[in-house]
């Protein structure tokens, strides 16, 4: 057994910042699947939004400013306490990775750049050319090596130990080793990053299966808002990877194929810089209306940097080129990038409050996979960096006061008892069923493709639940083809595959159950957002029947009261 | 579909946990169609043919430096390897060098990390932090530039002839990450600092054929910044004086 003070899981940005905030005054543990330099925050290209006013078009942008554009763009789903503080600790955040070594792109008075963004009234995205999450996570991991944090590289998160009030710790695999480790910690944070890999087409890295959601979930933590999945509106076809909408804040256009700038019929006055939901659904509207481009990868319509110049496209969106050339043989210089809309983020998650905090003392979540919420229904480009930084330190400060007011100890019996229960599951695993992982997984990612994308009806959620019951059935029978548990990723993929179905039961139910249209969540059925009776949060908790039950509660209004959301 | 469509892959399978077996290649047949790349087969083979396969994966578009390794003889990233770029229908796939194997294509990069820690990664600062940020004009942020790109995918570690002899050779991606606080203009290290690579251990141990450069899937140049740790010693010896007091 391993002893912490504080248990991390998860080496992105917000665990890692978490642990940097900890290490000093508590004996801190970092569990990360993957090398931490490997986690998904590395792919994030846009940037980071904060009030900084540092652009000249920007001088009387403020936190407040930043929160209104925030609380509307999440259509008024968002908790407003909660998104203010996001806001107002976004310029403290931005200038401490800042003072740690982040290499910013800088402005001709020396400060750092900033750019526009969708939904944002004010250019306030802060960024390096396009890596900006590759730089941030960088400076973080190596703010983590000066402090000494203590990281247990690849190692996975299998369960949660908890006795229904309280967290104990985790169980956690060594990848390497093979060794099943219970984690004794007085504090556990999970900062694990999204889902997207629940669904066919997804921007996402292969590591993110959800199931740092569906492991808190099968504890008896309650889920939030999971039926709001964002689809990022530019995603290369074929392979999905992001073209960060930086492309379109520096200038560049979306194309139908009459050559039509279409998105003056949607949003005419924010053109490509209005939200993600609303440029998403108009390049879906496009294709479905015949006006998108055939390619054998797909439908698709096009991402024209070509007016941008060589210049401004070598200088600002360097990363973006070397992709379309590495990844579909196209150089955006000459030609446009044919691109199409795919799953990018969670704006639900683990249901958090403004202080990372759970309904489990001792249990606390951060980033992606936790919803505080303060995107709402759908996210604002830039705002999930943010996020991560933002409620990681946010966390660190919260276990900091628990650890002071509380002389609990972990209970090693549970743990053990929990170990025992991995062990005999795992086992299970390889016992000749005659299900394979990969074609529930197949299945699975296909059907919330096709029936719980970016438009839904009520038929194709129906359709969805009854297919993902059924593949949870199948489930049961699943088997790997090696007992060994040492350096053995199918068996670690069958494992998070539970994670996976429990994830996508949540949000085709949750989307099933909503019959209005906010935000990323768009019904044919019920097209138009429904206040009296839906501005809400989804909760999914476990039943005692492993399925989740479904409740709901108030979403936090301070200053901002709902109106329609025009750009 | 034809047979030609069916690319063989031969892939080294070593356990070492299992050192009785020795290191063999076991072959497998994919199909290829355009676009697919390395990676794309590897996960086929896990998930339809053989569960057993080890090797690394995450982000699947050259960003997070995790699937380098020796593609045909050349070291790459499997993600961004395109299966019919070889112009041969057989493809060799093997661990990246230098380093001892786990499993199969996932290499033990501990002695990586450590030479990547001695360097003091961070950034080293005296006083006290501004209220805002750290002025630095964006001449001098491009000067770090390409050592920022760096993604610690190992690929030029493994190329390197100066490690396949010296496993304690630093290599050349600490030295990029050195070079990219050396020259960074808000970074301010001791005068002192370059004696952790002043040796042959250190930046005078590379042999400058420039394989590290070649290996590089990010466009980095470790070869630059170890010329420009090299000048900065001799300066230091020179005329006595470190970085700061320049």
């Amino acid at each position: 057994m391993l002893y912490h003070d504080v248990l991390i899981v998860g080496g992105g940005l917000s665990g890692l910042r978490a642990a940097v905030g900890l290490c000093e005054k508590y004996d801190v543990g970092l569990v990360s699947k993957v090398h931490p330099i490997r986690s998904h925050s590395i792919a994030a290209q846009g940037g980071i939004n904060a009030a900084l006013a540092n652009n000249p078009d920007a001088r009387d942008d403020t936190p407040e400013k930043h929160t209104f554009d925030t609380v509307k763009g999440g259509d008024y789903l968002g908790d407003q306490d909660a998104v203010e503080i996001m806001c107002k600790e976004a310029p403290v955040i931005v200038y401490e990775m800042e003072h740690w070594g982040c290499p910013f792109s800088r402005f001709p008075d020396n400060t750092i750049a900033q750019r526009p963004f969708g939904g944002a009234g004010y250019p306030r995205t802060c960024f390096s050319a396009d890596i900006t999450g590759h730089v941030l996570l960088n400076t973080l991991y190596e703010r983590s090596v000066y402090k000494d944090v203590k990281v247990y590289s690849e190692h996975v998160v299998l369960a949660l130990v908890t006795d229904g009030n309280l967290c104990h710790g985790a169980i956690v695999l060594d990848q390497i080793k093979g060794e099943i480790i219970p984690v004794a910690a007085k504090a556990t944070v999970f900062a694990t990053g999204g889902y997207g890999r629940v669904y066919l087409y997804s921007t996402n890295a292969l590591s993110n299966t959800g199931s740092g959601i569906g492991i808190p979930f099968r504890a008896g933590v309650p889920v939030k808002d999971m039926e709001f999945v964002q689809f990022h509106p530019t995603s290369l076809i074929g392979t999905n990877i992001l073209m960060t909408e930086a492309c379109r804040g520096e200038g560049g256009y979306l194309l139908n194929n009459k050559g039509e700038r279409f998105m003056e019929r949607y949003a005419a006055k924010a053109m490509e810089l209005a939200p993600r939901d609303i440029v998403s659904r108009s390049i879906q509207t496009e294709i479905e209306e015949g006006r998108g481009f055939e390619h054998e990868l797909g439908k698709y319509v096009q991402l024209d940097l070509r007016h941008l110049g060589a210049q401004k496209i070598m200088e600002r969106l360097p990363g973006i080129r070397r992709i379309c050339l590495d990844f579909i043989g196209i150089d955006p210089i000459y030609e446009p990038i044919p691109i199409m809309p795919s799953q990018h983020y969670s704006m639900g998650g683990i249901d958090t409050n403004e202080k990372s905090e759970t309904v489990v003392k001792g249990f606390y979540a951060a980033g992606e996979c936790a919803c505080v919420s303060v995107h709402g229904a759908n996210r604002l480009g830039g705002n999930s960096l943010l996020d991560t930084i933002v409620f990681g330190k946010l966390a660190s400060i919260s276990v900091d006061q628990y650890l002071q007011s509380d002389g609990f100890k972990p209970d090693e019996k549970l743990l053990m008892s929990k170990k025992a229960e991995v062990e005999h599951k795992i086992k299970q695993l390889n016992s000749g069923g005659s299900q394979r992982p990969f074609k529930i997984l197949d299945e699975l990612r296909l059907t919330m493709s096709n029936l719980a994308g970016i438009f839904r009806t009520k038929d194709e959620l129906q359709q969805a639940l009854s297919k993902i019951i059924e593949l949870k059935e199948r489930y049961k029978k699943v088997n790997v083809s090696s007992s060994k548990i040492y350096m053995n990723y199918e068996l670690i993929g069958a494992w998070e595959l539970e994670s996976m179905l429990d994830v996508g039961h949540i949000i085709v139910l949750g989307a099933l159950l909503r019959e209005e249209s906010r935000g990323a969540h768009s019904r044919r059925d019920f097209p138009m957002r429904r206040d009296a009776e839906w501005l809400k949060h989804t909760v999914a908790t476990i039943g005692k029947d492993g399925e989740p039950n479904i409740s709901y509660k108030g979403v936090t209004i301070t200053k901002y009261e709902p109106m329609e959301r025009k750009y | 579909m034809t047979d030609k469509d069916y690319f063989t892959f031969k892939i080294l399978r070593y356990d070492a946990a299992e050192p009785d077996i020795e290191p063999h290649f076991q072959t497998y047949k994919i199909r290829v169609i355009p676009g697919l790349t390395i990676l794309m087969v590897l996960l086929r083979i896990r998930d339809e043919i053989d569960g057993t396969l080890a090797f690394r994966s995450s982000c699947r578009s050259a960003v997070c430096g995790s699937c380098a390794m020796v593609i045909n003889g050349k070291i790459d990233l499997a993600c961004r390897t395109q299966a019919a770029s070889f112009g041969s229908n057989t493809i060799i796939l093997e661990p990246l060098p230098n380093m001892q194997i786990i499993k199969d294509l996932v290499v033990d990069m501990t002695p990586f990390w450590d030479m990547y820690e001695k360097v003091k990664p961070y950034m080293i600062r005296k006083g006290d932090y501004p209220d805002k940020e750290i002025a630095q004009t964006e001449e001098d942020r491009k000067k770090i530039d390409q050592y920022v790109n760096c993604i610690l995918c190992a690929c030029c570690y493994g190329a390197c002839p100066v490690l396949a002899r010296n496993p304690d050779y630093m290599g050349p991606a600490a030295f990029a990450k050195l070079e990219r606080f050396m020259l960074d203009s808000r970074d301010e290290r001791p005068d002192n600092f370059l004696q952790n690579v002043d040796s042959e251990d250190g930046v005078w141990g590379c042999d400058t054929v420039l394989r590290c450069i070649e290996a590089c899937p990010k466009d980095v140049r470790p070869t630059d910044s170890i010329v420009g740790l090299r000048k900065q010693l001799v300066k230091n010896k020179l005329f006595g004086k470190g970085k700061n007091e320049d």
